[in-house]
Formats: structure tokens, C-alpha cells, sequence
């Protein structure tokens, strides 16, 4: 269990903010963190890897203490057993593949868990090679593994999927999540994508200037609410425009965009940027396989 | 004559050498420290440095002098405690060429640091490593081209270096007569020949030095 209480004071683009979260995190629970840029997604994994300091805040992983504002308490982030994966790999170029995992070793811990890490995430036809030669998933799969090396209790991982194509994006999910089950890992994911927070997370909160928002009511949950007989799906306006005789609204529900049929109404009501819900009646659903 | 020759030479390469030695020592930390602080005395401790670039030789040399001069405070002290004489001494052109080299060195450093992404040393960090273990095998082994910028930059500039050594140093054969003081002398003496010799192993030496660095900074950014 990670029980945190943090607040930190903030200059994001759009003005000063003060993140203030209070977040229980159950262990080996895959948390996904969303929220529009400069809401505090990244500054709240920093704080907790210990890589920034809050104004007052307390972190709790398991019973000991990571930080206690009150009482001075401040573990460097060496000691913090977190591993971290940024969106941008940050594998140190002057080392091979398998000199950055050997990088991660503790004193005197065994080069068993390297193998294993290896055969995990697939590096084996790589271990040679230097960052500079390697793809952007490909480079992804060793920062994983060498944010695993030390067996951390917590993992972060900032965007780390965001540069990468879609079908890259999709088998570096699989790794992730064969990690976070094999490691029994805690894990916090930061992402945008939709599909990709509904086929990792356990939970997801959404975090709006600092604060969370709708606590442990997940959009991606939505989805699935059929208890009033419609679908009602979270998205995004694109685009209001004239179809043949009516109007209709584009609308951008996680990455696929629904066109809606529309009124003068909705088309006065509504401009790009809102957000709605598309109501669709879920009694004649179906499901055809692709 | 000849062996004179080579001696002044051994000489400004031996005092350049002992300079860039102490120097990298030196100005690593001090460009370390500059990349990283958030100090609002840092644009005065950088101006400090970045001194010599813009004074006239003879101004520091001048101010070195009234301060290694055993007549002075610290020129006294150090003659009286360690038996140590500055002026027109090897021990004083050193201390002077530290001083008057150190932009150089630390400069071409400083910016390698701030160039790197800062997320190499916070996973660096993550794993573990302390910010001594991260220096010194994820940090400085990816500048390696600002070090060796600097590292030739502070040779090359303490070879030419001239109106300090002028100052404190003087023309003492074998102890304080480098090549540029040489070349003065012989000019002076009407000795053209003879200065045309140094000048020419100057010219040589800070040419093939410069390509030689230029050559090795691109094999280095090929190969990142």
C-alpha cells in the first residue's frame, strides 16, 4: 500500500497552480494517471521518485517512509526503490545494451535478474549494440528493463509510449504488462491514450490543475455503462459541418472520431474543444471480429 | 644556441602541460558546479572566470605581480613559511597561467554538462547511483568531446600566452623563458632568424594541435 499526501506550488504554462493530492495506491495495482498538459501528471511521478521536493507532503510505500514533510524526512531518490521510464529513454549512449542493464546493478546483487529481464523483453539479438542504433521501441524495451534491474516496489513510467507508432505502442504494452505481473510490480503509468490506459490499468484518475478529478471514476469505464441502456462515450468536439441535408459533429472518442448526427441546436451550443458525451443506444450493439 | 632552443621549448611545454594537468583538476568540479546551481551569485563567479578573456594580459600580470612580490602581504607570507618565491619563478608562471586559462578550460566543460538531458542523470539516479558515480561514468564519458576541447583549448592558450609571463616571469633561461617571450627577445636582439624558428614551431604546433581535435570531435559524433 503507498499512501501519499503532497502539495507543491507550481508555475505551469497557464499560470501559477498548486498540485494537492491525496492518493492511496494499493499494491500491484496498475494506476493510470491522465489529464490535458501542465495539470501536474508528471511533477506528481517526480515526487514521488523523489526527483522534486513538495511544500508539505508525506509518502508511505508499505509502512516506511519515503517523505514526512513535518517531520524532515526525506529519502534521496537512490534509496527510493522506484524505477523509472521516461518518454525519452534516456539510455546512457556510451554504453551497450547490456552494459545500461548492468549499469542498474547493486552492489553484489546477482546478474540473474539481467537474463531474466533480458528473455522478458526480447533483447537478446541486441545486447551489443549502442543506444544510437537501436529503434525507438527498441530503446523503450531497455529502458524498461533497465528501470527493473534493481527490483523496484514502485514504477513509473512517464508517457513512455507517446513517440512511438501505434503498432510499436501496442507490443511495448504487452512488455509492460508481463513485467508489471511477472515483477509483481506497483505501477503508475502517465498517458494519454485511451486504449492504451484501458488495456494496462486497473484504475485511472484524471488530474485537473493540480487536482484529482472525478476520483477512481475512470472515462474509459464509461465505455462499458450500460445500466441506462446506452453506451455513453467521453470525447472531444473536432469539427461542426454541414452532411447533405442535416448537420453533423465530429467527435474524438479516445483515437477513433465518431460523426454524429446534429441539429442547428447542437451546432449553435457547441465549438471545437468541448467536451461531450455521445449517448448510443447499447440495445442493438454488436460485435464483429477484425 | 641550439640547446638553448630546445630548452625554451621544453619549457612552454612543460608549463602548459602542469597547467592543463592542474586545470582539468580544477575545472571539471567548477564547471559541474556552474551547470548545476541555481545560485544567483552565478553570473559573478562566471564573469570571475571569464576575466581573462577580456582583460589585457598585462592587467592580471600586473596585479600578480603586487601580490607574489615578497614586499606584499602573500609574497612575504609564502617566502617566510614555505620558502616559496613567485615571482620570476616556474611556481609563479604556473599560478599565473592557471588563472589566465581557466575560461578555457571550464567554459567548453560547463556547456558539455548543460548540454546533456537532464533525464540521464535522474535515471542514472534511480538506479541507485550516487551524483559522484553518475559523474564520473554516465556524465563525463558522454562530454567527452567538451573535455577534450577544453583540455587542448587551455594547452594551446598557456603555449601562447605572453604579456603575464612578461609580468611575473620575466626572460630567465630554463626557468622562465617560454617560446612567445623568446620570439620577443630575438626580435628585440634584431635576431630574426632565430624568432622565425620558434615562430614557425608555434605556427606548426597550433595548427596540427587544432586539426587534430577537429579530426577527433568527428570520429566522436559519428560514433554517438
Amino acid at each position: 500500500m503507498i499512501q501519499t499526501s503532497l502539495r507543491k506550488a507550481l508555475h505551469a504554462a497557464t499560470g501559477p497552480m498548486t498540485l494537492d493530492i491525496q492518493l492511496d495506491i494499493l499494491t500491484g495495482e496498475f494506476l493510470a494517471i491522465t489529464g490535458a498538459s501542465g495539470s501536474g501528471k508528471t511533477t506528481l511521478l517526480r515526487l514521488l521518485a523523489g526527483l522534486e521536493k513538495p511544500e508539505e507532503g508525506r509518502i508511505l510505500v508499505d509502512g516506511a517512509v519515503w517523505l514526512d514533510s513535518a517531520r524532515g524526512i526525506q529519502l534521496p531518490i537512490q534509496e527510493r526503490k522506484v524505477g523509472l521510464v521516461f518518454q525519452e529513454y534516456a539510455l546512457f549512449p556510451n554504453m551497450t545494451v547490456r552494459e545500461n542493464l548492468e549499469y542498474g546493478l547493486g552492489k553484489g546483487q546477482s546478474k540473474a535478474i539481467i537474463d531474466e529481464l533480458i528473455g522478458i523483453t526480447e533483447l537478446e539479438q541486441l545486447l551489443g549494440r549502442y543506444p544510437s542504433k537501436l529503434s525507438g521501441g527498441q530503446q523503450q524495451r531497455v529502458a524498461l528493463a533497465r528501470a527493473l534491474v534493481r527490483r523496484p516496489k514502485l514504477l513509473l513510467l512517464d508517457e513512455p509510449l507517446s513517440a512511438l507508432d501505434s503498432r510499436m505502442r501496442e507490443r511495448l504494452q504487452n512488455y509492460i504488462l508481463q513485467a508489471h505481473q511477472a515483477f509483481s510490480l506497483t505501477t503508475l503509468l502517465v498517458s494519454h491514450d485511451h486504449r492504451e490506459i484501458f488495456k494496462l490499468a486497473d484504475r485511472v484518475i484524471s488530474l485537473k490543475h493540480g487536482k484529482i478529478s472525478q476520483p477512481d471514476l475512470p472515462e474509459t469505464v464509461q465505455y462499458a455503462n450500460v445500466s441506462d441502456g446506452t453506451f455513453r462515450l467521453s470525447g472531444e468536439v473536432l469539427q461542426l459541418e454541414e452532411a447533405g441535408s442535416g448537420f453533423s459533429v465530429s467527435v474524438l472518442v479516445g483515437t477513433n472520431v465518431l460523426r454524429v448526427p446534429a441539429t442547428m441546436e447542437d451546432l449553435r451550443r457547441l465549438q471545437p474543444g468541448d467536451r461531450v458525451e455521445v449517448l448510443v443506444d447499447a440495445q442493438h450493439a454488436m460485435l464483429i471480429k477484425t | 644556441m641550439d640547446s638553448g632552443f630546445a630548452q625554451t621549448l621544453l619549457l612552454t611545454f612543460q608549463l602548459a602541460a602542469v597547467t592543463t594537468v592542474l586545470l582539468l583538476f580544477i575545472g571539471v568540479p567548477l564547471a559541474f558546479l556552474l551547470s548545476r546551481t541555481q545560485s544567483r551569485f552565478k553570473p559573478i563567479l562566471e564573469a570571475l572566470i571569464s576575466m581573462p578573456l577580456v582583460l589585457p594580459p598585462t592587467v592580471l600580470g600586473f596585479y600578480l605581480l603586487l601580490a607574489f612580490s615578497p614586499r606584499s602581504a602573500l609574497g612575504n607570507w609564502l617566502v617566510e613559511t614555505a620558502n616559496i618565491r613567485l615571482v620570476f619563478s616556474f611556481a609563479g608562471l604556473v599560478i599565473g597561467s592557471l588563472i589566465y586559462s581557466l575560461p578555457f578550460m571550464v567554459q567548453p566543460i560547463q556547456s558539455g554538462f548543460e548540454s546533456l538531458p537532464k533525464h540521464l542523470r535522474e535515471a542514472s539516479y534511480s538506479l541507485g547511483k550516487s551524483v559522484w558515480q553518475t559523474l564520473l561514468r554516465v556524465e563525463l564519458p558522454n562530454i567527452k568531446p567538451a573535455v577534450l576541447t577544453g583540455i587542448v583549448l587551455a594547452f594551446a592558450h598557456t603555449v601562447g600566452e605572453f604579456g603575464v609571463i612578461l609580468m611575473i616571469g620575466g626572460n630567465i633561461p630554463g626557468e622562465t623563458r617560454v617560446a612567445s617571450i623568446a620570439i620577443y627577445d630575438e626580435v628585440e636582439a634584431l635576431n630574426y632568424g632565430m624568432a622565425n624558428r620558434y615562430a614557425l614551431v608555434l605556427v606548426l604546433f597550433a595548427f596540427t594541435i587544432l586539426a587534430l581535435v577537429y579530426t577527433i570531435n568527428r570520429r566522436m559524433l559519428r560514433t554517438a
